[in-house]
């Protein structure tokens, strides 16, 4: 991580502008100024999602690239939710939200999931597909059609289409910690984490997908039913992007914002949090929250007078060096001189 | 109206153009592939292929052909360039395939270093200083069907032709076309027959991510001449997919990428004549098109006939025999 951050620093120079005032404005933005911890959660939120979405089907070696998708359909679905029970008490409300949020991305999940068990198409493929084909969708309820989530009513809303909003009885409450907002997303993501945790050690079936992932062949013998266990493992997936996708709409939008989604890319961001923090769900959380300050200083720096695009290849740079790290770990390097070689030790 | 003008003819024209920047990405990853190395990060090498060769047209002073010269080699340079972190973190490092070269299309991607270049240098908003435009060739433009489809494209296209052809012969009929399917399928095999099998893989990575810098080029040199950010949309990704339709031989990828240039060609061609359907529907058919295909030619009968590679995707380590 830290060779990523000096790569980023030697771009950062290399296009003419001064990389130690970049840090110190991205350390700010991202973490130490006032209420940018709180806008840095906002950011981490979703990335806690995608990463947690991410490591699930990863640790089977089954490679979900589509949390992207997933947590669009996830937020079709709970803004829809919340748009048809906008009425309801809260209380009532946000139950529905997230377990449309839910469904809607385990179906988007189970899709490549399904067509990898039965059909051995690659889900590599399939899944970043549906990616597109949900990014479509939704531009297409909002900017082509007269869709139940458009806002139909509202003058400007005529001339520059947009969602309609949710009731305010749909908006998700945050947690106060002190001067900290802790978003009631962020705190079932780590719900989430940790009864993914519980899930992969403590259980027959976060067994039988760790042994999935280590030898196939393995599993096959052992009697684990292959196909079955990876179209779970995509729905699971794929439902956590989903409700990702819910706490983007109950939490920040109260609508469904097609741009904005879409100009976001949580869900590959959330391939670099999962590979960062070696699929184990605790982790995830914590490298969500550093890269959400990453991020959000990124792009909060990127508008006046840094360009844009600084944030993917600084993800990018990241991860490079992480994998590059890994085998430096796995393999410890001794360098010998050559005197020592020629004594023969 | 003349036979050119008709329906059948202008789409078959508009899919050997639109087609033709998926036949060069996908012929570079059916060139990696065959040396055993899975490189998902062809939409960001081509995005960089398609800003650098931007750039390069807009600096260069002098006739066209100098400056569209420069870009095509900026691009393939590019496209290379980038190629080669995938190179040393699969083949030197042997790190994971498929994390490292999701980790090139974050890095070089839409949002990455291909954005960050255009928007450093201020490359967006402007049209292209040049561009390739189309040849008529020998005259024959003006020829009735085949006029417009095969003698009225720019020279990336013709280009496009030969290396194809070049790709062909050089994986089926030569002798290092045969050490490279050997790297391919086996690796300890060819290594103990002499051929140096980190070699050949660096080498095929990186004339892929040429091939993929040149594809593209064509969007921003020939499609649409500027510089969007994520302006190939997916392209690379539908590259990847096109590789195993074309069962990993060059000769066929031509079928699927002109197949796929149609469907992409359609949204255009339809709407000026006068068909109301959803822009969306149209921009998604290739994406759902290459889910159903995919399922169709990866079960049954085309998986056990011909296959991937046999030692695709794994990295090769001496002592690990």
């Amino acid at each position: 991580v830290t060779a990523g951050l000096m790569a980023a620093n030697l771009l950062l120079l290399l296009t003419g502008r001064h990389p130690l005032t970049v840090d110190v404005r991205l350390l700010d933005r991202g973490f130490l100024g006032a209420g940018s911890l709180s806008g840095t959660l906002i950011t981490a939120t979703p990335l806690l999602f995608t990463g947690l979405a991410a490591a699930t089907a990863f640790r089977m070696q089954v490679w979900n690239i589509g949390a992207e998708g997933q947590l669009y359909m996830g937020a079709v679905a709970a803004s829809g939710a919340g748009l048809a029970f906008g009425s309801w008490p809260t209380a009532l409300v946000i139950p529905a939200m997230v377990a449309a949020g839910l469904l809607g991305g385990a179906v988007w999940g189970a899709l490549p999931g399904l067509l990898r068990a039965y059909l051995n198409a690659n889900e590599i493929i399939t899944s970043l597909m549906l990616n597109y084909v949900a990014g479509l969708f939704i531009t297409y309820l909002i900017f082509d059609s007269r869709s139940f989530w458009r806002d139909l009513a509202s003058h400007s809303a005529r001339v520059f289409p947009q969602g309609r909003n949710l009731a305010a009885g749909a908006d998700w409450p945050a947690l106060a910690a002190g001067p900290l907002e802790v978003p009631l997303g962020f705190g079932l993501g780590l719900v989430a984490a940790t009864l993914l945790w519980f899930l992969n050690s403590r259980t027959r079936f976060g067994f039988e997908t760790r042994l999935i992932g280590d030898s196939r062949p393995a599993a096959r013998y052992a009697g684990v039913s292959i196909a079955r266990t990876m179209v779970v493992v995509m729905c699971i997936s794929g439902a956590i992007a989903g409700l990702g996708g819910a706490s983007e709409v109950g939490d920040f939008r109260h609508l469904l914002d097609p741009r904005g989604l879409q100009q976001s890319g949580f869900g590959y961001a959330g391939i670099v949090v999962a590979a960062l923090a070696r699929y184990n769900p605790f982790a995830i959380g914590l490298v969500a929250i550093l890269l959400g300050g990453l991020t959000n200083a990124g792009y909060s720096l990127q508008g006046p007078d840094l360009p844009a695009g600084l944030v993917g290849t600084m993800q990018g740079l990241i991860l490079f060096f992480t994998l590059g790290g890994e085998l430096l770990l796995r393999y410890r390097v001794r360098f010998r001189s050559a005197a020592a070689l020629a004594e023969g030790g | 109206m003349s036979v050119n003008e008709s329906l059948p003819v202008v789409i078959a024209a508009a899919a050997v153009f639109y087609g033709t920047p998926l036949l060069y990405a996908s012929l570079g990853e059916v060139l990696a592939e065959r040396s055993g190395v899975l490189n998902l990060g062809v939409e960001g090498m081509m995005l960089m292929g398609a800003v650098c060769g931007f750039g390069a047209v807009q600096v260069v002073a002098g006739p066209g052909w100098l400056a569209l010269g420069a870009a095509v080699l900026c691009a393939a340079a590019a496209g290379a360039a980038v190629a080669l972190i995938h190179g040393v973190l699969a083949i030197g490092l042997r790190a994971n395939q498929i994390v490292s070269g999701l980790a090139l299309a974050i890095f070089a991607g839409g949002s990455g270093l291909s954005s960050y270049i255009g928007n450093a240098f201020r490359l967006g908003g402007h049209p292209a200083h040049h561009e390739f435009s189309r040849i008529d060739v020998l005259g024959l433009a003006k020829m009735p069907v085949l006029g417009p489809i095969l003698f009225h494209q720019n020279a990336l296209v013709y280009l496009s032709w030969l290396v194809v052809a070049a790709a062909t012969v050089y994986v089926s009929r030569s002798r290092l076309g045969l050490n490279l399917r050997a790297v391919g399928e086996s690796p300890e095999t060819a290594d103990a027959a002499g051929i140096s099998v980190a070699a050949y893989r660096y080498v095929h990575t990186l004339v892929g991510g040429a091939l993929a810098g040149l594809g593209g080029a064509f969007y921003s040199l020939a499609i649409t001449p500027a510089w969007i950010d994520g302006m190939t949309s997916g392209a690379g990704w539908i590259a990847i997919a096109l590789v195993v339709f074309a069962f990993w031989r060059p000769e066929l990828a031509v079928v699927g990428a002109y197949l796929f240039g149609a469907l992409s060609s359609l949204t255009f061609v339809l709407q000026t004549g006068n068909v109301h359907v959803a822009p969306e529907v149209f921009a998604a058919l290739p994406f759902v098109i290459t889910i159903v295909v995919l399922a169709a030619v990866s079960s049954g009968w085309a998986r056990r006939r011909l296959g991937a590679p046999a030692a695709l995707g794994v990295p090769y380590v001496r002592e690990a025999r």
